[in-house]
C-alpha cells in the first residue's frame, strides 16, 4: 500500500469517500509516523493516539452508511493554544501546569463536527510569543528541512518558524494532513514560509477566538496550516463562521473556498509595494518576489506599483499594542484557579512566586513591557499611539484597495535560521515579522504560499495580502503561485 | 527611553512577577532596547488620527439580556489548586 501520510488533505478525503483505505488505516498511518519522528522533531507535546482511533472509528462508521461530513476521518494535528475538552491543554507555559479545559475551543469543535480526527497537541511558542518556537516550556521544534551546500547536507539544526512551529513542522513532515495555528503578528505565515507549507491568517473576525488562549485580543487568529492551497481553502471553511461566543466573530457567510480556487487571477489586479524593499532583505528573497510578480502576470494579472508609507511604523508599533494586551490577557494566571501555584506567605507573595516560576523569558519580557506602556502617564504616549498609528495602516491599505486587488510580498526577509541564532537579540527575532505584521495590524487576511528555495536548500514563501474578508481571492492568487512553483516536499524523512 | 532597575522592579511588581538581581539588570538594558526601538512612533504625526476600534465598520452584536449558562461550579473549579467546599482557596487577605 502507498503512504498514506504523503497524501493531501483533498487525496486523503477523496480516497475515503471512494473507500479505497478506512478511516482508522488513515489514523494509524500518522500514529505511527508521529511516534517515530516525535524524539526527533518535537511536533507534538500530546499525542493523543487512543481519542484519535475512537474519532476513526465513528467515521468509518458514517462512511460505511453513506453519511460522511466534508472532513469525515481526516487526521488533523491541534496548536496546543486550543482548549480542548478534558485533553491537557498549556499554550506550551509552565504556568498551565496540567489544565484541563472543561470546554472545547470553538474552531476545533466546527472541526470534529465536520468529521475531522485529532491526532494530539501541537508545540508552540510560550503564549504564541516567538518567531521560532525556541520559547516552549517542551523545548524547541526541529524543521524537517536542513540546509544543503554544494549537494552536501548540513545537520545544525534549523527552527521552523514561529509561534505554529509545531504546526509548520508537523505538515511538513508528514505527521498529519493539516493543522490549527493561530497568527498575531506573523505566527501563522512565518512558519509556513520556513517549512515549505501553505498557511493563511483569515481576516480578524473571520474564525472565533472562544476557547484559544488569548495573547493579543485585537490583533489574534485562527487559521490553517496545510500541504497546499487547496487543503487551506477546504479547513478555512470549516473552521470559520459566526460564533455568539465571541463578539468580534462576525455574521457573514463562510464562502466555498474550495471552488474559489479554479477560478485563476485573469484581470486580477496585483499591487507590489516599495516599501517591502527593505535593507536586510536577501537578495534571493527579492528574486523569488520578481518570480512570484511574473507568474502572476503571466496567469492574466496585471501589476501595479503601489506605496504603503506607513509599513515601517508597523513593527514598533505591534510591540507596543501587543505586549500591553498580553500583560492585561496574562493577568489572569494568578495560581488560583488553574495552573501552577507556589505557596507564599502571603497573596502578593503566592502571585508573585507563581508568576515568576511560571513564565518563561520572553513572556515576562512581553509582560512587564505591556506593563510599563500601561502604567499610570504612559497611556497616551504608548498605547494611544499605536493604535492611531494602526489607523494609518490601515488607511495606506484603503488607499491602495482603490487601485488593486491584491498585495504581493515575501513573507520573510530570509529563510529558516539555526537554533539559538536569533535568541540573543529579542529584536532581531522580532525582525522576522517585518512583512507579516503590518496585516494583522490593518486586520487584514494574508497567506503564505512556498515559492521557491534559497541557496541552502531550504523552502521560502511569498505573501498575498487582501481586501477585509475577501480571502477567496487570495486562494485564487495563491494557486496560480503554487501551480507555478510546484509543491515543496521536504526532501528526506531523515528522522525515520 | 532609559529604564533604570528602580522602574524594572517597580513594573515587576505592579505585574506581579518576582525578578532575581541578576534578571533586573538584564531587563533594565533590554527594556530600554526595545522602548528606545520604539520611540521612533514619534515621527508619525497622529494628531486628528483617531485609534483604530475595529477592522470593518460592523456594530458589536447585541444579544437578548438574559441568562444562557450557568450552574458549572465543578467545571469552573476542576482545574484549581485548591479548593474547599466549592470555593477558591488562598491565603488568608485579611487579619
Amino acid at each position: 500500500m502507498t503512504d498514506l501520510t504523503k497524501l493531501t488533505l483533498a487525496e486523503a478525503r477523496d480516497g475515503l469517500l471512494a473507500r479505497k483505505f478506512s478511516a482508522v488505516e488513515l489514523t494509524r498511518a500518522f500514529i505511527e509516523a508521529i511516534d517515530t519522528a516525535n524524539p526527533h522533531l518535537n511536533t507534538y507535546v500530546l499525542a493523543t493516539p487512543e481519542h484519535a482511533l475512537a474519532q476513526a472509528k465513528a467515521s468509518d462508521d458514517r462512511l460505511a452508511k453513506g453519511k460522511a461530513r466534508p472532513l469525515e476521518g481526516l487526521p488533523l494535528g491541534n496548536k496546543d493554544l486550543f482548549c480542548t475538552n478534558g485533553i491537557r491543554t498549556t499554550a506550551c507555559s509552565r504556568i498551565l501546569g496540567d489544565f484541563k479545559p472543561t470546554y472545547e475551543s470553538t474552531v476545533g469543535q466546527n472541526l470534529w463536527d465536520a468529521g475531522a480526527v485529532m491526532l494530539g497537541k501541537l508545540n508552540n511558542d510560550e503564549f504564541a510569543m516567538g518567531s521560532s518556537n525556541e520559547t516552549s516550556a517542551f523545548g524547541p521544534v526541529v524543521n524537517p528541512w536542513r540546509r544543503t551546500r554544494n549537494g552536501t547536507v548540513d545537520n545544525t539544526k534549523l527552527v521552523p518558524g514561529g509561534s505554529s512551529g509545531g504546526s509548520s513542522a508537523a505538515v511538513s513532515a508528514d505527521l498529519c494532513l493539516g493543522a490549527t495555528a493561530t497568527d498575531t503578528g506573523g505566527s501563522i505565515r512565518q512558519p509556513a514560509a520556513l517549512t515549505g507549507t501553505v498557511g493563511i491568517k483569515p481576516t480578524y473576525g473571520r474564525c472565533s477566538r472562544w476557547g484559544i488562549v488569548a495573547f493579543a485580543s485585537s490583533l489574534d487568529q485562527a487559521g490553517p496550516i496545510a500541504k497546499t492551497v487547496r487543503d487551506a481553502a477546504i479547513l478555512l471553511r470549516h473552521m470559520a463562521g459566526p460564533d455568539a461566543k465571541d463578539s468580534t466573530c462576525v455574521d457573514l457567510p463562510v464562502p466555498d473556498y474550495e471552488a474559489e480556487i479554479a477560478r485563476g487571477v485573469k484581470g486580477l489586479r496585483i499591487g507590489v509595494p516599495k516599501e517591502y524593499r527593505v535593507d536586510g532583505m536577501s537578495a534571493e528573497a527579492d528574486a523569488l518576489w520578481q518570480k512570484g510578480i511574473q507568474w502572476l502576470k503571466d496567469a492574466g494579472a496585471t501589476i501595479h506599483d503601489i506605496s504603503l508609507p506607513h509599513t515601517k511604523y508597523a513593527l514598533p508599533a505591534y510591540y507596543i499594542v501587543a505586549p500591553a494586551e498580553c500583560s492585561s490577557n496574562l493577568a489572569r494566571y494568578d495560581g488560583v484557579r488553574y495552573g501552577l501555584r507556589l505557596p507564599g506567605k502571603d497573596l502578593i507573595d503566592t502571585y508573585e512566586a507563581t508568576r515568576a516560576a511560571g513564565f518563561g523569558k520572553e513572556v515576562k519580557r512581553r509582560v512587564l513591557i505591556g506593563t510599563y506602556v500601561l502604567s499610570a502617564g504612559y497611556y497616551d504616549a504608548y498605547y494611544l499611539k499605536a493604535q492611531k498609528v494602526r489607523t494609518l495602516i490601515k488607511r495606506d491599505f484603503d488607499n491602495a484597495w482603490s487601485n488593486v486587488d491584491v498585495v504581493l510580498t515575501p513573507t520573510t526577509p530570509s529563510p529558516a535560521f539555526g537554533f539559538g541564532e536569533k535568541a540573543g537579540d529579542p529584536i532581531a527575532m522580532y525582525l522576522e515579522d517585518i512583512f507579516t505584521v503590518t496585516v494583522n495590524m490593518a486586520g487584514l487576511p494574508g497567506i503564505s504560499v512556498p515559492a521557491g528555495l534559497s541557496g541552502e536548500g531550504t523552502p521560502m514563501g511569498l505573501q498575498l495580502i487582501g481586501k477585509p474578508f475577501d480571502e477567496g481571492t487570495l486562494f485564487r492568487a495563491a494557486q496560480v503561485i503554487e501551480n507555478a512553483a510546484g509543491r515543496f516536499p521536504v526532501p528526506s524523512r531523515w528522522w525515520a | 527611553m532609559q529604564v533604570d532597575e528602580a522602574t524594572v522592579r517597580r513594573i515587576a511588581r505592579l505585574a506581579r512577577i518576582r525578578i532575581t538581581d541578576e534578571e533586573a539588570k538584564a531587563l533594565e538594558g533590554e527594556l530600554s532596547g526595545i522602548l528606545a526601538w520604539v520611540e521612533q512612533l514619534g515621527e508619525v504625526n497622529t494628531d486628528n488620527v483617531p485609534p483604530m476600534t475595529r477592522v470593518a465598520d460592523m456594530k458589536l452584536k447585541m444579544r437578548a439580556d438574559e441568562v444562557t449558562d450557568g450552574n458549572k461550579v465543578d467545571d469552573i473549579l476542576a482545574n484549581a489548586p485548591m479548593t474547599e467546599d466549592h470555593y477558591f482557596v488562598v491565603p488568608k487577605v485579611v487579619e
